[in-house]
């Protein structure tokens, strides 16, 4: 993985030092909140409901085993022993105190991480593929773009004061699982009809109170002006982007308005300016990046070995990945304990699976968008002794894909913005979901819970979504079916009427037992709803008693 | 009007913190200073609006309170009160917290 040179630690250590200071005139009175908060948020720290909570980047979702022994210790010292995974491959203290931010950020330097554009209205940290580099279906790692991508957004002077914050993912295939199109920017790896890999460009995609799926306005775009071209983009977003109204400065509204084929000749235009200057990469701009991902040497594995064991045959079955060299495997370490809250791992946990990767794996961890662990390179033949780690610290949940494996933000119990709690209703479904027979009967089906309007949590992209509003002082939680986050991706759609506190886990059980009377021989949730429409489930939750 | 009291979060630590009757932030609202009036309500966040200034609380504002001992009318200032409804091994009590 990317190890930081001279300039970028030099540029972190200077940051740290630099907010460091900031955090100190805060404190002595120097600076009033209005001046402090700006400058805070550019540092990822939030003030929110109990706390304040730290919002670590964690680039393209990998992480080091040192870095994730880092981040225990962290949550040890700092916090109350926990680190929450987020959907844009983050991880967040609920529990920091500003006068420990010289001494968090300090231990975050060490270990080349920071905290900084992961707030304000930049570009955000890149994400990509839990499974770059190690995919059996992906054309190339993407990695090493989202690293130069990094590189180029830090600190970028024009794109500092963005009208709205911008995020971009880029995706190594076909396969989409990083939730491409719902970002600012998606970018594909893919072949050209002369076989050479370049990008397709999507552009104005996004969640929140308007969600929008990306537009493609470039088929094909050579890998070496990736930068020129993302410059463009941004450019044209920055002249043209509502700055008047925060609710329609997001480029999806920009891109909306004047439509992708005006906004895709005004990006050209754009383009045709920068084209070939200075950010074109050259092999030699990309030669450290490239080394920086080269991968493991991989060694002849054996193929599994046979277990009379049912439980770790049912993990194995939702947990385990293909990887692209034979023998090896990619492991799901599921962040969803039945009744737990989506996305949390003790520090102890933390320590676990930084132990497990460096002893059965490549010291590599990455994280999901959906708020899992992830373990590559794991060879067949240790995946039950492997297992056997997991299993002793609560980390072999063998529920991947499935009902219980749901995404939730941290909603009202901790969130500032929320106005609705999500983590309880991922408990209460969990917990009535729990018979993994019944799990695996139902097949794959994603639930995505958010407190609030701005999505967080991805309902609009659930294939059930939940949506907790405030209704004169009740919490009560919307409905969308049929949205999904891959390369079909889809924006679920609003079945009805809103459901109780003490009745949205009855509703899911409705439509889940509507789907499973619905359903044709191995028709997913998804597929079934794709074919019989909202109709169905409209019926069987508001038909009267 | 209802019984109102001031709550804020503390600069330092970012604690949730409520005024009490001699002007000092506590991590407990069972001492508060209640307005019970517009007038009382208005100079009640004239004083939380001070402790701003004085840099010892960031975003301060009032909140409804009902009942003895003191509890807010809305979900979202209780669970600023007795902290997150899940993890409830997370929220410490109000002395543990004050001595962090």
């Amino acid at each position: 993985m990317y190890r930081y040179d001279d300039l970028d630690q030099t540029f972190i250590d200077d940051r740290t030092e630099q907010f460091t200071d900031q955090v100190s005139r805060r404190l002595e009175g120097a600076i009033g909140e209005d001046h402090f908060k700006p400058l805070r948020l550019m540092n990822g720290l939030y003030l929110q409901l109990h706390s304040y909570m730290l919002r670590v980047a964690i680039p393209y979702g990998t992480l080091s085993a040192e870095q994730m022994r880092g981040l225990a210790a962290i949550a040890r010292q700092f916090d109350r022993g926990y680190g929450h995974f987020t959907t844009r491959q983050n991880v967040q203290f609920n529990w920091t105190r500003l006068d420990d931010m010289p001494g968090i950020l300090s231990s975050l330097a060490e270990m080349q991480m920071h905290a900084v554009q992961t707030s304000g209205n930049c570009i955000r940290n890149v994400t990509a593929d839990h499974l770059a580099g190690v995919a059996p279906d992906e054309i190339e790692d993407p990695r090493p773009w989202c690293e130069i991508i990094r590189q180029w957004s830090s600190l970028h002077p024009e794109f500092t004061y963005l009208p709205r914050k911008f995020k971009i993912a880029v995706g190594g295939g076909p396969r989409d699982r990083a939730a491409l199109r719902v970002h600012d920017i998606a970018l594909e790896l893919r072949r050209n009809e002369a076989g050479e890999v370049g990008f397709l460009v999507m552009v104005g995609g996004g969640q929140g109170r308007t969600p929008k799926l990306a537009k493609t306005i470039r088929d094909f775009l050579p890998k070496r002006h990736v930068l020129s071209y993302l410059e463009a983009i941004l450019r044209v977003y920055n002249q043209l982007g509502r700055r008047d109204n925060k609710y329609k400065a997001r480029i999806k509204i920009l891109v909306d308005a004047i439509g992708p084929e005006r906004f895709a000749a005004m990006v050209e235009d754009e383009w045709s300016h920068l084209r070939d200057g200075e950010l074109t990469l050259e092999a030699d701009d990309m030669a450290k990046i490239m080394a920086d991902f080269a991968a493991p040497a991989y060694e002849s594995a054996g193929a599994a070995t046979s277990s009379d064991d049912p439980v770790f045959a049912a993990w194995r079955q939702r947990n385990v990945h293909p990887h692209k060299v034979p023998g090896y495997a990619n492991v799901t370490i599921s962040l969803k304990p039945i009744g737990g809250a989506p996305g949390d791992a003790t520090e102890a946990q933390m320590e676990a699976v930084a132990d497990l990767a460096e002893r059965w794996g490549s010291s590599e961890i990455r994280v999901s968008h959906e708020q899992n662990l992830i373990l590559p390179d794991i060879r067949q033949s240790d995946l039950e002794t492997m297992w056997r780690g997991l299993d002793a610290m609560g980390l072999a949940t063998p529920n991947a894909g499935l009902i219980t494996d749901i995404i939730a933000c941290p909603g009202l119990d901790y969130c500032a913005l929320a106005t609705a709690r999500s983590i309880p209703v991922a408990q209460e479904i969990s917990e009535r979901f729990a018979d993994l027979e019944r799990q695996h009967d139902i097949g794959a089906l994603k639930i995505k819970i958010s407190g609030c309007i701005n999505a967080c949590g991805h309902h609009h992209i659930g294939h059930i979504g939940i949506l907790g509003v405030d209704k004169r002082g009740s919490e009560v939680y919307q409905i969308t079916l049929g949205g999904s986050a891959d390369e079909n991706a889809s924006l679920g759609s609003l079945v009805g009427p809103a459901f109780a506190a003490d009745g949205i886990v009855d509703a899911v059980e409705t439509i889940v037992t509507t789907y499973l009377g619905l359903r044709h021989d191995g028709e997913s949730f998804l597929d079934a709803y794709r074919r019989v429409g909202l109709e169905p489930f409209k019926e069987a939750l508001y038909a009267p008693a | 009007m209802a019984s109102k009291i001031a709550t804020a979060n503390r600069l330092d630590d970012g604690r949730v913190v409520y005024l009490d009757r001699h002007g000092r932030w506590l991590n407990t609202m069972a001492q508060a200073r209640i307005a019970n009036d517009e007038a009382a309500a208005a100079d009640l966040d004239a004083k939380a609006r001070l402790g701003e200034v004085a840099n010892l609380v960031v975003g301060a504002y009032l909140i409804e309170v009902e009942g003895q001992p003191l509890r807010p009318t809305q979900l979202r200032e209780r669970i600023r009160a007795e902290g997150p409804t899940v993890q409830r091994e997370l929220n410490r009590a109000p002395a543990a917290m004050a001595a962090e």
